[in-house]
């Protein structure tokens, strides 16, 4: 009998919970609130606590990539000058603003709303502020931020009290937008609310340290929605409460996300969101279990401080392990290794997102021989499609799983 | 007797094994894999039945592998080009080996340790560059038949480089070589080179170095210059083209004693 995905009960309030904000940002009824784009990692508390409506287009790249909408509009993108070796989030979400088109549309919504400021932390990536600015160009509006220092160690105090500065330089630009006045209590409540949501959403995926793991990162890349678009919100408070009551249900009842469960992988790299479907399935048919991943723990921020706001959240978005050098990386991975009972990493090398593609400067062999556990890397690209082999693919996970199943 | 079957449905080439409960090889085919991989397994297996002068009623299993792997219906189990390979390898040299497949599509590295136990592999990146079908290309561009090129690489002295990553454009660079006047000797030679370059930049060799597949099978002066670029000789185990084929008969050997 073929495999069967086990649905996670909680995900029909998620996609009410996600339905609901999208409605409000792009419905017809106006909220009577400035539109503020934030990049994924960027200072969210902050334009919530000012009253912003706040929309993430990395979010929207996710959606094109997953409605597999992408690869047909990144030439678009290119055309226009975009070159296919950077970001495919930034070419697909320029190449469906181009043509006007959106999968938000098939939700019975309209196209992206337009900006009033953008915001952005270049700790992912340069490509988050250049994608910034051409809208900012388009639309005449500001495009401020936050540029993060790249391969930190340490998260010093020199880093932190720069950044603290530079976010709070914020302030002033976006008053001017608003048109409020800023309240330090009411970035406090919003950085409390975000601080709680990063609890539970790590609470939520350290489930998946449990043999059999009742979650797996194919499940928690759908999952993470509310802790990257509705942090700061009571909503996404709630929701991981109810998210996490049920995978601890799971684990009580011994029930598995993956049937018979043989092996635990570390998916190291970005999603591939256009074959999330066909992977999750191989996985599932191959008794193989993907329970950890960098990608969903990127939304977790456990050095917000409400009680210090400014200081928190620049330690906290500086502490990312995409900004981090190799070897916090490896020292990271290593805990996570261990800590999942893994078995074997995969490292997806996507082609258009270099920082995020970390088997580049042989980490995969550093931990290796470290570990001892094996690993494969997967040629791909997070929405580029044209970038993978499906066949390649296939072949290179199902050997990895024959060896480590003894073959 | 019980007799055990393996069949790789390459991109290319389909080959098919029936061997003994020692392994012996006592009935073997290959064809073009076509279209109807289907009907070419079917094909094969009656060639090989007839050759051995036994019933298809006397294997007890069948493995099949390669890209074709999942269209064999009288397959009893499937199993990766990359773990067969590395078994079919490991069985005639039964110690440390790295495996170099070079197949029509792809290229693979396969390490295994000396218990014949897998401990990693690599396969090519997306791209024909250091695979038979960049072979196949020059040797379109040099209006040459595939046969021609191992003698042609093995008389040249002089390696005339190519310097691209990308197939299309090595082929460029082959145009341009030959309005230049470059003995084509000389270019053929360049080409294996290329080959050598994006096999050797893979990954290393640890213990021996066993080459397989169908394009050292019929140009094994490639293989020589793969051992010359890794400082050490690279060996071939018998009927190269069978390796994955008969890697996947030693599976079935060993998952129908095993009672899978």
């Amino acid at each position: 009998m073929a495999a069967e995905f086990k649905k996670i009960q909680s995900t029909g309030k998620m996609k009410g919970l996600m339905g609901k904000y999208f409605t409000e940002l792009m419905g017809e009824e106006p909220t009577g609130r400035k539109m503020a784009w934030c990049t994924s990692v960027g200072p969210a508390e902050l334009l919530r606590a000012m009253g912003f409506d706040v929309y993430f287009p990395e979010n929207h790249g996710a959606m094109l990539g997953a409605s597999r909408m992408a690869t047909d509009l990144i030439p678009l993108a290119n055309a226009h000058g975009f070159s296919p070796d950077i970001c495919s989030y930034l070419t697909s979400d320029i190449g469906a603003y181009l043509k006007g088109v959106s999968p938000f549309q098939k939700l019975g919504l309209g196209v992206p709303p337009k900006a009033d400021v953008l915001v952005y932390n270049t700790n992912q990536c340069r490509d988050v502020k250049d994608w910034f600015q051409f809208y900012a160009r388009e639309w005449d509006v500001p495009c401020i931020g936050i540029e993060t220092p790249r391969s930190i160690g340490a998260v010093d105090e020199t880093i932190v009290q720069a950044i603290a500065k530079k976010t709070e330089a914020l302030i002033e630009p976006l008053e001017a937008v608003c048109g409020q006045k800023f309240d330090i209590d009411k970035l406090r409540e919003v950085v409390g609310l975000s601080k709680e949501c990063t609890r539970l959403w790590k609470a939520v995926l350290q489930t998946a340290a449990t043999v059999p793991t009742p979650l797996t990162f194919f499940d928690g890349t759908v999952q993470m929605g509310p802790a990257v678009v509705l942090r700061g919100t009571q909503g996404a408070v709630d929701y991981y409460e109810m998210l996490l009551a049920e995978l601890q249900q799971r684990i009580t009842d011994g029930v598995a996300a993956i049937e018979g469960e043989k092996h635990r992988i570390y998916w190291e790299g970005m999603p591939i969101w256009g074959k999330l479907r066909d992977l999750s399935t191989q996985f599932m048919e191959l008794q193989t279990a993907v329970v950890a991943s960098t990608y969903c723990n990127s939304w977790v921020y456990e050095d917000l401080d409400p009680a210090d706001p400014f200081v928190g959240m620049a330690r906290a978005y500086s502490e990312l392990f995409i900004c981090r050098s190799d070897d916090y990386k490896e020292k990271y991975m290593l805990e996570m290794i261990e800590k999942f009972s893994i078995d074997g990493v995969v490292y997806h090398d996507a082609k258009t997102c270099p920082n995020n593609s970390n088997n580049r400067y042989d980490l995969p062999k550093r931990l290796e021989t470290k570990t001892g556990k094996p690993f494969v890397v997967i040629n791909g690209d997070l929405n580029d499609m044209r970038l993978y082999s499906d066949e390649q693919s296939r072949t290179n996970i199902e050997a990895f799983v024959e060896q480590l199943a003894g073959a | 007797m019980e007799y055990f079957c393996g069949i790789d449905i390459g991109a290319s080439t389909a080959k098919l094994v029936i061997a003994d409960e020692q392994g012996r090889i006592v009935g073997k085919a290959m064809q073009r894999s076509g279209v109807d991989y289907t009907q070419t397994a079917q094909t094969l297996l009656d060639q090989a039945l007839g050759q051995a002068k036994i019933e298809q009623s006397q294997i007890a299993h069948t493995i099949s592998t390669g890209y074709g792997r999942d269209n064999v219906p009288w397959a009893d189990g499937k199993m990766t080009e990359i773990a067969c390979h590395g078994r079919g390898a490991y069985f005639h040299f039964n110690q440390q080996i790295t495996v170099i497949d070079i197949g029509a599509q792809d290229s693979k590295i396969i390490h295994l340790g000396d218990d014949g136990r897998r401990v990693g592999f690599k396969m090519n990146r997306k791209c024909a560059a250091g695979t038979g079908a960049f072979i196949e290309e020059i040797a379109h561009r040099l209006a040459l038949d595939i046969t021609e090129l191992n003698a042609l690489a093995e008389k040249s002295t002089k390696n005339e480089p190519l310097g691209s990553f990308c197939t299309v454009f090595a082929a460029t660079e082959v145009l341009a070589k030959i309005r230049a006047g470059v003995d084509v000797a000389d270019i053929v030679r360049g080409a294996f080179c290329s080959v050598v370059n994006r096999i050797v930049e893979m990954d290393r060799v640890e213990g021996l170095l066993v080459t397989t597949g169908g394009v050292v099978a019929h140009n094994p002066f490639l293989a020589t210059l793969i051992g010359r670029a890794f400082g050490t000789e690279a060996l071939m185990p018998p009927e190269p083209q069978y390796t994955g084929a008969l890697g996947a008969a030693l599976f079935a050997t060993k998952q129908s004693q095993e009672g899978q």
